[in-house]
């Protein structure tokens, strides 16, 4: 039986050119980035050319790259770095119900050492709301962490409009771009962004490297101490195979990427409708109109995710929930409870699809009639 | 139609021990399409966030990874609670001893848990219980396990036949030595780990602490059935009947035990002597009478444990006008307890069981006993 991924918003398959990129440099490559000899600044060439890759992808400098082992500790130093930092200026930090636990639960840490945190509430559409955080802005306000794009509903957050609101106030704005930046063009002096988080493994780079966008000015203390790497803000000898992947990864987004939102596009639209015509009830959780491409949550009135799942796998189709269930405990999605109240079943019946690389039109449209045949069978 | 074992799924219910281990080892070597679930009924996470659920978990997973099978988990923590442990404190509420392994084979691990293997489109659940299934004649008997010493149809005396016919014990045939064997054979990497010990959701706690977490101790007397005052009780639901440990009855003589309990008064009844004649019964009334197969035609003999554990004694069983049964013992036993299991048999067949009611000598309801 053919298995088939749906879940790309989890993590991608790496692309065959990233790996390409990755060998020699694995092969040749091997000297320390700091050291003062030869070996060491052939090392440095590659991690340099590949910081201007970066912060080009986001219209930043490359001063402003601070490359870290992924998403989760690039927003364990947004936000710790910045509110240790800045504690002189206020104890207060805003961000969302609906953020990624990387954030979430950074921020209850935060609350623990004493800072005040606000946690804005989301719509139903699954979208924070500008006037909720002009009301929860104080003088006290030092950080505000919105995420670009929740990775279980792909909703869009109004960033633009958060950093034009931001500008005239103390506060940093953070926002963890994991989800966006494969799928939207990122332009951070534009939109007001003080910090944004990036991650590889979502647009088929490798494991194990993202970055943190920290704009000029920001005051930000280290998590780590150590020798000097990245203007000693993420002490460490660099990876650098895996930031030449990182590196190809992006490259190969920058050029693809509208044909990347088309064709997963078609996917999502392609797999809803040969839900409908196989006569599967279900309901978009978000609005699909505000959402990026690759991502379909649904819901499925009368089932239940773990049954859901694990039928889904003993048939070959890979998918996700927000629920946690790892031993057993299940935690409905806190995306969907902020979204619709904790009672809501739609936090216990919803699916996360996302589409990718992996993804074929063919393979796409064989998972939605397995997920249709498994669908109907539970809720019959 | 037999399907072949490669299109046959099995689900097997894993604990992360060596005995469920074994089960899902077997299965798969026999080239069943084997799948490993995780049930999780009992929440115990800690002050600090730490759960042995998830240590247990874990050890699944590098089992069936190990094996090369797909693994699960699934939670019945909320039907554990309505059907298990609510149960558990209504019969301590009762003043009796309750079992809470019998209950959860037949409201959650033979139930929820079959049902949900089921939608997994399972052809058989598989436990690593001690206990044997065999067809006969298109019917399916449960027989004791092997192992004498394990043999645990005591706990499953509630399973019916429409439940068995779909239910493997690979571990049946084996001894626990065997299965220990195959696991370090197989370097498995629950091969040495520790057998559960006591109910599964207090674990290795303190059950009198554990119990006055959820049920308000009622400190009172302890009394002989002459009225002699004894000394003082913690609380009736800390007691069994025959229990030595904890009464704290000084003096000469021979050791005192628990004969019985007042729930009206909240009276502890004690008396001296493990062979003390107030211990014994000659029958008592059971009631949940489940029978797996037909419902023997009764009166009729056959042999009876009324503990886990206990060798069989010899019995004569009567169907009463209100569903309940009345067993008639053979020989005297000693410290029969309400809300404990009798379970018959006929040879290794297990015929099914009942919880004990009331306690019975010389056609006198002892109503001491509770």
């Amino acid at each position: 039986m053919e298995t088939i991924y749906l879940d790309h918003a989890a993590t991608a398959p790496m692309d065959q050119r990233v790996v390409e990129a990755m060998t020699p440099v694995m092969m040749d490559v091997f000297g320390n980035p700091s050291s003062v000899h030869s070996f060491g600044r052939k090392a440095r060439r590659y991690l340099d050319e590949a910081r201007r890759t970066m912060a080009k992808s986001i219209q930043a400098s490359e001063k402003e790259i601070v490359f870290t082992n992924g998403g989760t500790e690039a927003d364990n130093l947004a936000l710790i770095g910045v509110a240790q930092a800045n504690k002189d200026k206020g104890n207060h930090i805003i961000t969302t119900a609906q953020e990624h636990h990387a954030v979430l639960h950074t921020a209850e840490y935060l609350e623990q050492q004493g800072f005040d945190i606000t946690y804005l509430p989301v719509d139903e559409t699954g979208s924070v709301n500008i006037d909720d955080l002009k009301e929860a802005l104080t003088d006290e306000t030092i950080l505000v962490s919105v995420m670009y794009v929740n990775n279980e509903t792909g909703m869009i957050q109004p960033v633009e409009a958060i950093g034009n609101l931001l500008k005239d106030h103390q506060a940093y704005f953070h926002t963890d771009a994991v989800q966006a930046f494969g799928m939207l063009a990122i332009d951070v002096e534009k939109f007001g962004i003080d910090l944004l988080t990036v991650s590889s493994h979502k647009i088929n780079g490798p494991k194990g490297n993202g970055f943190l966008y920290v704009s000029n000015g920001v005051n930000i203390e280290a998590l780590q101490f150590g020798g000097e790497q990245e203007r000693k803000r993420r002490p460490g000898t660099e990876n650098v195979p895996g930031i030449v992947g990182f590196q190809k990864a992006v490259e190969l987004m920058m050029t693809d990427r509208e044909q990347r939102k088309q064709t997963y596009g078609d996917y999502k639209e392609q797999f809803m409708k040969q839900l409908s015509e196989n006569g599967v009830t279900y309901e978009v959780n978000g609005v699909l109109e505000h959402s990026i491409a690759p991502i379909a949550n649904l819901s499925f009135p009368g089932a239940n995710v773990e049954l859901l799942l694990t039928n889904f796998d003993l048939d070959g189709i890979a998918a996700s929930s927000g629920s946690a269930c790892t031993a057993g405990s299940i935690e409905p999605s806190h995306v969907l409870s902020a979204m619709y109240g904790d009672n809501d079943e739609r936090t216990t019946n919803s699916i996360r699809f996302s589409f990718g690389a992996f993804n074929t039109h063919e393979n796409v449209i064989e998972a939605a009639s397995r997920v249709a045949k498994i669908v109907k069978r539970l809720t019959d | 139609m037999m399907k072949d074992k490669q299109d046959t799924r099995v689900v097997v219910g894993m604990s992360g021990g060596v005995d469920s281990s074994v089960a899902a080892l077997l299965l798969k070597e026999e080239g069943y399409d084997v799948v490993g679930i995780f049930m999780k009924n009992w929440d115990d996470t800690d002050e600090n966030g730490v759960c042995t659920a998830t240590d247990d978990y874990d050890d699944v997973v590098r089992v069936c990874n190990q094996l090369g099978i797909p693994y699960f988990a699934v939670n019945f923590e909320k039907q554990y609670w309505d059907k298990v442990f609510t149960y558990f404190l209504d019969e301590y509420k009762r003043g009796r001893t309750p079992n809470p392994d019998v209950m959860c084979n037949k409201e959650i691990k033979f139930k929820a848990f079959l049902e949900h293997a089921m939608s997994l489109g399972a052809d058989y659940l598989a436990t690593g219980h001690y206990a044997q299934v065999r067809e006969n004649n298109g019917n399916y008997e449960m027989l004791r396990g092997a192992d004498d010493n394990k043999d645990q149809t005591y706990f499953l005396n509630q399973l019916t036949e429409d439940v068995l016919a779909k239910v493997m014990f690979p571990l049946g045939d084996l001894n626990k030595s065997e299965v220990r064997e195959i696991a370090r054979e197989h370097d498995l990497v629950t091969a040495t780990k520790k057998d559960s010990t006591g109910i599964c959701f207090i674990g290795e706690r303190n059950f009198k602490e554990f119990l006055s977490d959820y049920l308000p101790a009622q400190p009172g007397l302890m009394k002989t059935l002459e009225g002699v005052e004894k000394g003082r009780h913690d609380g009736l639901m800390y007691y069994t009947i025959g229990q030595r440990q904890g009464l704290g009855i000084g003096g000469s003589g021979e050791p005192w035990f628990v004969v019985g309990k007042n729930l009206d008064e909240n009276v502890l009844y004690v008396g001296q002597g493990f062979d003390n004649n107030q211990l014994y019964s000659d029958s008592l009334v059971a009631s949940e009478i489940n029978w797996i197969n037909n419902t023997p035609h009764q009166p009729f003999s056959c042999t009876a444990k009324f503990r886990y554990r206990q060798k069989d004694s010899a019995v004569n069983v009567t169907n009463m006008e209100n569903g309940k049964v009345h067993v008639e013992f053979a020989e005297k036993q000693r410290a029969i307890t309400p809300g404990q299991a009798v379970v018959f048999y006929d040879g290794d067949v297990c015929l099914g069981g009942g919880t004990i009611d009331d306690v019975i000598k010389d056609k006198d309801y002892l109503d001491y006993v509770g």
